[in-house]
């Protein structure tokens, strides 16, 4: 079973994206912030990670640049999931280093499209 | 709602459209026409019918065929048929349309425009060994609200986010406020026209490529044979149909034969498809 770890830090939307991703087959783990969400993958890589951008302690994008730095990281889809949505903002997330994009709000055939983009489904 | 209601009005679609609405899909004319009826003045649905029986005003009959044939679609649908032209079609009817270098598209029902622009698309990022190539993409619907928003190329975030990677979206479009307009230049690679399929494709031309997906579950066995004939006399002898993920040809009609090893693919029974082998 391929595993996915959500990062953001409102419950609600990590709540709203373990019920699409459980129902598309993936093992979901959680974290609030960019920190916790590095110290899940120093122990274990997830298959894919749907991370959101503006988090207190570590942002999204502090936590990509950190992220790459781990050895095999370069196997894990990321999924940024934000509501910045300009075509700068996109652009930034991609040269960080995230596989694909979602403009909030999102629902489940964005899910599944943009997870079936980077390979996981 | 009434059955005699039901009747009138599925019956009116098939004649108008060649819609098949089974019993138990009743809900999707109360759904669509309900709101139809109320911006028409009327208290309800039954009072559309009503005027309807009456009289068949020529504009309610319009707005109800519209109401109950505009679907959604989304860019890259299936992914698989996009996959096909770049792998299959396109490096196997290149060498053979060479000294043209002229290649004709139809995208058949097609809805809000994301079939015919995923295909611009996917030519467009083929760079350099398209580039003096001449496409003639006609994309047709019978629906004048899903025409004037395909021309407009003009998509909402959601529809941006289904089916259309993110690299695609910020190279082939801009934003406009908060929606999201494909790229006057790929725009221009589209003709759109007012089509229905029930109606000979003649005026249309002769084409190498037809794509005709999820179209034809909607009819009717006698319909669907009606409409891939037709396509099948406008196509070039070495040309490829495309179907819809859940349609065939067989048991609909003997004009058209799969292509082997390539589902959804199929080429005019007795010829030879100009494909390359993956």
């Amino acid at each position: 079973m391929k595993t996915c770890l959500i990062v953001d830090d409102s419950r609600v939307i990590r709540m709203v994206a373990r019920k699409i991703l459980e129902k598309l087959g993936f093992s979901v783990s959680e974290a609030e912030n960019g920190a916790q969400a590095l110290d899940i993958c120093k122990r274990q890589l997830p298959d894919g990670i749907l991370l959101d951008r503006n988090m207190p302690v570590m942002d999204g994008l502090e936590f990509l640049a950190s992220f790459r730095r781990l050895p095999g990281s370069g196997d894990t889809a990321v999924v940024l999931c934000t509501t910045e949505n300009t075509i700068d903002d996109i652009k930034r997330a991609i040269a960080a280093g995230a596989d694909e994009y979602i403009m909030k709000p999102f629902d489940s055939e964005i899910i599944h499209s943009k997870f079936t983009e980077v390979g996981l489904l | 709602m009434r059955s005699e209601d039901f009747e009138l009005l599925s019956g009116l679609l098939k004649q108008r459209s060649g819609l098949v609405l089974p019993k138990d899909k009743a809900y999707l004319l109360e759904n669509r026409l309900t709101p139809l009826a109320r911006q028409n003045g009327f208290r309800g649905l039954e009072e559309l019918v009503a005027a309807i029986r009456t009289s068949r005003p020529e504009e309610i009959l319009a707005q109800v065929t519209e109401a109950m044939t505009t679907n959604e679609s989304m860019f890259f649908r299936d992914r698989r048929p996009f996959e096909q032209v770049r792998k299959v079609l396109l490096p196997g009817l290149m060498p053979a349309r060479e000294p043209l270098r002229r290649i004709r598209i139809w995208s058949a029902g097609c809805s809000s425009g994301q079939e015919p622009y995923s295909l611009c698309m996917l030519l467009r990022e083929a760079g350099e060994a398209l580039s003096d190539w001449k496409f003639d993409i006609t994309a047709t619907d019978m629906s004048t609200t899903m025409l004037t928003k395909a021309k407009a190329g003009l998509y909402t975030q959601f529809e941006v986010q289904r089916g259309l990677p993110i690299r695609m979206l910020i190279r082939h479009f801009h934003q406009i406020d908060e929606q999201w307009q494909i790229a006057e230049a790929i725009r221009s690679m589209v003709k759109f026209r007012l089509f229905n399929l029930l109606d000979p494709p003649d005026e249309l031309g002769d084409f190498d490529v037809v794509f005709c997906r999820n179209v034809l579950i909607y009819f009717d066995q006698a319909t669907k044979a009606r409409v891939l004939n037709a396509i099948a006399d406008r196509m070039a002898e070495d040309g490829v149909l495309f179907l819809g993920s859940a349609e065939t040809v067989l048991g609909v009609t003997d004009r058209f034969s799969p292509v082997q090893g390539q589902r959804g693919m199929y080429h005019l029974q007795g010829k030879i498809p100009t494909i390359a082998k993956p």
